[in-house]
């Protein structure tokens, strides 16, 4: 589905990417992970052609992005980022359907589809006609979900997508993103810094530092066999906080 | 000789009556006079208008326009046809270059020009240095030697005498002046800053009625410091073929006004309150034997005249500044090159004194409406340009990604998202630039616009406060209502989401 070739990002004199392959097949979870500035967001961006790289090329489908056919190809892409990027002007019913309406979809069409991602998303139908400011964290990354969703896009690109919440409706999102990534069976790119998020969510973790990926692969895979001294301690620098307070409650 | 005279100013006239008809069949011949910003020359172009009137033509009056450099380049483009002016002025100020010394060599050069002008009307109305009669009795000042030894008094000069070349520079240096506290201001306020004692020298007019009235006296020019300044007509040579009979009238002023009637004139406008136009009717009644038919404006019609030019003045220059600086915000905010050097030419023009600007449209728009309506253009884009960027680039980021992300284009991501989240910005830039619009709109008088800054300009030459309140408290009022307008807009323009306070809502997913 998705093909990066020794793509490398700089911002000024600053490397962001080290030149980088990753292949994604279709139907794939894949979650990218790494400490703040580890290139992670850097990656995702690219993907989604929002910014350019300074070399290297990524084929979508057999198709490689350019500035010519990235509007084109958006549209097949779903994006989620922290705090939803939801249009305050807009209703949420507006926010959801803005590009299809831009797109003249037939208003039936949008209606049914729009009633559709509403139940997945578990929002009630009063809450189409509510603006973004009257709506809570974790309701706003349910529309923004919504919103990614209504052209039916083979990729979900998510950066960060439950960053912003508290760690009640955190947990209670992740069970029903997972849920809902199960029942469409898309292929996904999340982007997290959070090891148990990426374990939850992910087939395939991808674990970045300074602009290279470190390792890929499953979980597991990570946890048993460490390419180098940094994946165990960035696994363990997440897990121990929470041992000892298990170990301090026996 | 006289009878061939006459037939060819006949035939001449003819021809120009052919050459009009037949290049211009839709425009009757009309003359348009000027006059300076001061009582007298207004008079005087009052009685241009009634001389060229009685001739049955068209003819109008651009009362007090901002200073010699005005009026003499409006001449030379043919905005206006004639006004008053002192071989003086023309010597030591507009042709001070040619360095000419007869007034057979000036009508040489102004004839270079296609200019015309009439023997000395009669009156001398050189400047003169003056002070309270009293004050220079005490001092025991008589000639203008005498102040070199008095450094501590205050002086105060109309701007244009401060700053020409025959003015206060050269009058210092030729007496060796040391007063150091010297100042420029409007020459009539200066007569009002005698009077209350924080100025104690001032440059007069000779024919000026306020002498007499604030019991000034004029220190002698015991170095015949000031050139003479004989009032004269100045006209275009072209008037002569278009309106052979209105150049003819104008003519018959020379050598008809003397400096005590003159003086006299001055003082029944400034003093008793005369209209310049009764008192210009009075004059030729008296001299010429001539009726003129003259109307006088109500007050309610002044002020609706007033409110109609200000309202056109600020309506055209402030439309075409939204629909040219929005665009312009747009474009700086989307263009990283571009945006500091559209930021940096709408700054400039900010920075330009607004009566500068004005003057500076005059060589290329003329006088009255579209060089101030131009000015007034230039001086609303800054606010709106730099709204609009803000507004644009305040803009979260999050926002503008998932925009792009969805694959909206950029001109409708511009309209669906951006555009409509700049609003606040571009109406609160709009509604800066109305009432800075409204406000400068006033000074358009000064180049022949009129507008609400008309009953300033003569309320401050007239000494009328009421007069100035006619202009100011209606620009005030506009100013309010204006912005009233566009809060009104905002109302119906700012997206019901918008208005939406953040905190209202905080229930758990």
């Amino acid at each position: 589905m998705l093909v990066i070739s020794q793509v490398s990002k700089r911002y000024g004199d600053a490397p962001a990417l080290a030149p980088t392959d990753l292949q994604v097949p279709s139907g794939e979870s894949l979650v990218l992970i790494g400490p703040s500035g580890c290139g992670k967001s850097t990656l995702l961006r690219l993907i989604a052609g929002l910014i350019q790289p300074d070399s290297g090329t990524i084929t979508f489908e057999g198709t490689r992005l350019s500035s010519e056919n990235i509007l084109q190809i958006r549209q097949r892409m779903g994006y989620v980022i922290q705090e939803g990027g939801l249009f305050p002007h807009l209703t949420v019913r507006d926010n959801v359907t803005v590009m299809a309406r831009y797109l003249h979809r037939d208003a039936s069409w949008i209606d049914c589809r729009i009633n559709e991602l509403a139940q997945l998303a578990r929002l009630p139908e009063e809450m189409m006609s509510r603006f973004p400011a009257e709506l809570s964290g974790g309701q706003r990354q349910r529309v923004s979900l919504m919103r990614a969703l209504m052209l039916d896009p083979d990729l979900l690109l998510l950066d960060e997508p439950l960053g912003a919440l508290d760690p009640m409706i955190r947990y209670e999102l992740q069970q029903e993103l997972k849920a809902i990534f199960g029942q469409l069976g898309k292929t996904v790119i999340m982007v997290t810094h959070d090891i148990a998020e990426a374990a939850f969510f992910g087939q395939t973790l991808v674990l970045m530092r300074d602009g290279h990926i470190v390792q890929a692969g499953p979980f597991k895979e990570l946890a048993q066999t460490p390419a180098e001294p940094f994946v165990e301690q960035f696994i363990t620098a997440q897990r121990e906080p929470m041992a000892q307070l298990v170990e301090a409650l026996r | 000789m006289k009878a061939k005279q006459r037939i060819g100013v006949m035939l001449l006239g003819f021809c120009a009556l052919l050459v009009n008809t037949v290049v211009s069949a839709e425009a009757p011949v009309s003359i348009t006079v000027g006059s300076k910003g001061f009582t007298e020359s207004v008079i005087l172009g009052e009685m241009l208008r009634h001389l060229a009137r009685q001739t049955g033509i068209e003819a109008h009056h651009q009362r007090q326009l901002g200073g010699t450099r005005v009026l003499w380049n409006a001449l030379l483009s043919g905005e206006i046809d004639a006004y008053p002016e002192y071989t003086g002025t023309l010597l030591q100020e507009i042709l001070v270059k040619e360095n000419l010394q007869t007034e057979a060599e000036l009508k040489q050069a102004l004839t270079e020009r296609g200019l015309r002008m009439t023997s000395p009307l009669g009156f001398n109305n050189t400047y003169a240095i003056g002070m309270k009669a009293e004050l220079a009795e005490r001092l025991k000042l008589r000639t203008i030697s005498d102040l070199k030894n008095h450094p501590e008094l205050v002086l105060g000069f109309g701007s244009e005498f401060m700053d020409r070349a025959d003015g206060w520079p050269g009058l210092q240096q030729g007496y060796q002046l040391p007063q150091q506290n010297v100042r420029g201001l409007d020459h009539d306020l200066a007569y009002r800053g005698i009077e209350s004692g924080t100025l104690h020298v001032t440059d007069l007019y000779a024919t000026d009625a306020e002498i007499a009235y604030y019991k000034l006296r004029a220190l002698e020019d015991d170095l015949n410091y000031f050139p003479v300044y004989n009032a004269v007509i100045l006209y275009r040579a072209d008037v002569e073929q278009r309106a052979p009979e209105v150049a003819a009238m104008f003519n018959r002023l020379a050598g008809r006004i003397d400096a005590p009637t003159m003086s006299r004139m001055n003082a029944q406008v400034k003093l008793n309150g005369e209209p310049e136009s009764a008192v210009a009717a009075g004059f030729l009644k008296q001299a010429f034997n001539l009726d003129v038919d003259y109307q006088i404006q109500s007050a309610w019609q002044r002020f609706w005249q007033h409110t109609g030019e200000h309202l056109v003045l600020v309506g055209i220059s402030l439309s075409a500044a939204i629909l040219f600086a929005v665009p312009l915000g747009i474009l700086a905010a989307r263009r990283e090159r571009l945006g500091p050097i559209v930021l940096g030419v709408a700054g400039i023009l900010q920075t330009i004194p607004s009566l500068a600007l004005f003057v500076f449209m005059i060589p290329l728009l003329g006088i009255g409406g579209p060089p101030a309506i131009m000015a007034l253009f230039l001086y609303s884009l800054l606010p709106i340009i730099r709204n609009t960027y803000a507004g644009l680039k305040d803009i979260p980021p999050a926002i503008v990604e998932s925009a792009q992300a969805l694959g909206l284009p950029s001109r409708a991501r511009l309209r669906i998202v951006e555009l409509p989240l700049a609003t606040r910005a571009i109406l609160a830039g709009i509604k800066t630039s109305a009432v800075i619009n409204v406000g400068t709109a006033a000074l358009s008088a000064l180049i022949g616009a009129g507008g609400y800054g008309q009953p300033i300009l003569t309320g401050i030459r007239l000494d009328d406060i009421g007069l100035i309140l006619q202009g100011a408290i209606p620009a005030a009022v506009l100013a309010l209502l204006v912005q009233g307008l566009f809060e009104l807009i905002e109302r119906g323009l700012l997206p019901k989401g918008l208005r939406i306070q953040t905190s209202e809502v905080k229930s758990a997913s």
